[in-house]
């Protein structure tokens, strides 16, 4: 199917997009971080609309999108992220999947709201998988880098599928709303009483310093019980360590695997991608539940998924003559502003 | 009085088995049992395991596993775990002391108040075991530096630390493998590269191995390095 050289070609970079997938797991006890999307959601929104694996590997972009060309007869492509996108001189939605052709070229803008986007295409990147995986890790450069201007993403096929252009609709996406939940631990016992109820009533915001690696957050500062010294220990994606300064860190894709400040709580997996789209700035709080909690929340959340892989709508219209009504429902025209999450 | 492991969860996809809190071989023995024996016989819905000094990590399918079960299982088998296993394979890691190869030697020498070719002979002179891989991929974690060596960590971290680096830190010594930040002093650099994608697999040394450093000079290095340049693992080692 594919010729080998069918590729998407990167005409502009955004700030920062990277090739992810699922994650590169298996091989933490070798210091390899999963890496992996951040918000495993719209990752599987994207796929889902152009009928790959919810894990499938697609470009994520951070606050702004890239500028891609066909660099092969056609390919199905669709985007999960409220930005503005241009296939050529024309609108498209995001949350449908749409047909480039050879040469054509597609625009994706600033992201309206949250932080990430994903650009998938049918049948997959067939960029390298060292372990395993195409999900890139910036600091070890396992899976790659950063997308740069001439990068040429491989295609696994490099033609379209026929018809089966389809749409989702994005208020369906199961994103947990409210604080963000965490199970507390597994060092919950290095710190006060006081030192965790300041971390479960306090707002936190998330400060400049928030990137693929982690997040650390300004806000009330949290009472260690003996210290702040432990013995270097396992981290997971979503660990919430508080270091000598007292303020929170949450742990991202990028995290090291292990490391050496006390861990009060780790965050439900389910919330995750409520993290994943939060900017400097944005504000959170974090509620305790327990792993029966959680992990019915994550099931929920699988559910609610397999229900929209199911109901694709689809899409008759070229996307290319979309009235105005969607245009504005997607907040696609320049100057509307969205209402904030 | 024997310790009692303790379990507990991290997040709702990990639990974590701790072993006593201290860096001991013996307690890291009891780890990699622990280990070693969920490699022979995984439970159910458990996906991969982390040794680190004196904990596990054990990461589970969450909508697979019932983790109570999983739970008492772990319990059960880390009050079983033996801290007695005989050492694991001996590593002779080259270095390159000193020079543009380890730019803190001279300074670690003076803050110890001896020369640097005593703090040459007392690293190298050392047999590390390794507790555990972890930051990034390769990174090997040594204990068993001898106290005289033991410094606090760099006041201002370097930003970037060549692969090879051999270092010291706190108590532990390091093999670090690629390019990353680091607090610790540099002793030397090793052209063996203990993470290297052209091999299968890619990792070299495991928890629970050891390691021993043999001082070269500096042309040697570059011998060697070109050998490691050419895929050769250049270390010796001995099972």
């Amino acid at each position: 199917m594919s010729r080998g050289d069918d590729a998407l070609v990167v005409a502009a970079a955004g700030p920062l997009s990277t090739i992810q997938d699922a994650g590169r797991w298996g091989h933490l006890r070798n210091g390899v971080p999963p890496a992996g999307a951040m918000d495993m959601i719209a990752l599987a929104a994207a796929n889902l609309l152009v009928g790959n694996a919810p894990g499938a590997a697609a470009i994520e972009f951070t606050l702004a999108g890239d500028t891609l060309e066909c660099a092969a007869e056609s390919a199905r492509v669709a985007l999960a992220g409220e930005a503005p996108a241009f296939l050529g001189d024309t609108a498209m939605a995001p949350w449908r999947s749409f047909t480039m052709r050879r040469g054509e070229r597609l625009r994706i803008g600033a992201l309206k709201r949250g932080a990430r986007g994903y650009v998938a295409v049918a049948g997959g990147f067939a960029t390298p998988d060292p372990l395993g995986s195409r999900a890139t890790h910036l600091r070890s450069g396992l899976g790659g880098g950063a997308l740069r201007p001439g990068d040429r993403l491989a295609l696994a096929r490099g033609i379209a599928p026929a018809g089966g252009e389809v749409a989702l609709d994005p208020a369906e996406l199961p994103y947990l709303d409210g604080a963000i939940r965490v199970v507390l631990g597994p060092q919950d016992d290095r710190f006060t009483a006081a030192g965790i109820a300041t971390f479960l009533s306090g707002t936190y915001t998330v400060t400049a310093d928030a990137d693929r690696m982690g997040y650390r957050l300004d806000g009330p500062e949290i009472e260690h019980l003996d210290g702040f010294n432990t013995i270097s220990d396992s981290i997971v994606t979503g660990s919430i360590q508080v270091p000598g300064t007292r303020k929170p860190i949450v742990l991202m894709a990028d995290r090291q695997t292990t490391g050496g400040y006390p861990k009060i709580a780790t965050t439900a997996t389910a919330s995750l991608p409520t993290l994943a789209q939060l900017k400097p700035g944005d504000r959170l709080s974090f509620v305790a539940v327990d792993v029966a909690a959680a992990r019915a929340l994550l099931a929920e959340q699988v559910t609610r998924l397999g229900r929209i892989a199911t109901n694709l709508r689809p899409v008759s219209r070229d996307p290319r003559d979309l009235p105005s009504e969607i245009l504005l429902a997607h907040n696609l025209i320049d100057g509307v502003v969205g209402p904030d999450a | 009085m024997s310790w009692v492991p303790r379990i507990r969860p991290s997040g709702d996809s990990a639990l974590v088995v701790e072993f006593e809190e201290r860096i001991d071989p013996a307690v890291s023995a009891r780890v990699l049992d622990l280990d070693r024996g969920l490699a022979a016989a995984p439970p159910e819905g458990v996906l991969e395991t982390l040794p680190t000094y004196r904990t596990l990590l054990v990461r589970f399918d969450p909508l697979r596993t019932d983790v109570a079960a999983l739970e008492a299982e772990l319990l059960s088998r880390a009050a079983r775990a033996r801290g007695d296993a005989a050492p694991g394979r001996l590593w002779r890691v080259p270095v390159a002391y000193g020079g543009a190869h380890g730019e803190d030697l001279d300074s670690v020498a003076r803050a110890r108040d001896m020369t640097a070719e005593d703090v040459v002979r007392i690293h190298s002179g050392t047999v590390y075991h390794v507790y555990m891989i972890g930051f990034v991929p390769g990174f090997t974690y040594l204990g068993g530096l001898d106290p005289r060596l033991h410094l606090s960590r760099r006041i201002d971290p370097r930003l970037k630390v060549p692969g090879g680096t051999i270092s010291i830190g706190g108590q532990q010594a390091a093999v670090q493998s690629i390019a990353a930040p680091s607090g610790w002093h540099l002793l030397g650099r090793t052209p063996l590269r203990v993470f290297d994608m052209r091999r299968d697999p890619p990792f070299l040394i495991a928890p629970g191995d050891r390691v021993a450093f043999t001082p070269i000079d500096p042309a040697t290095y570059d011998r060697l390095a070109e050998r490691a340049e050419r895929g050769e693992i250049v270390a010796e080692v001995e099972p």
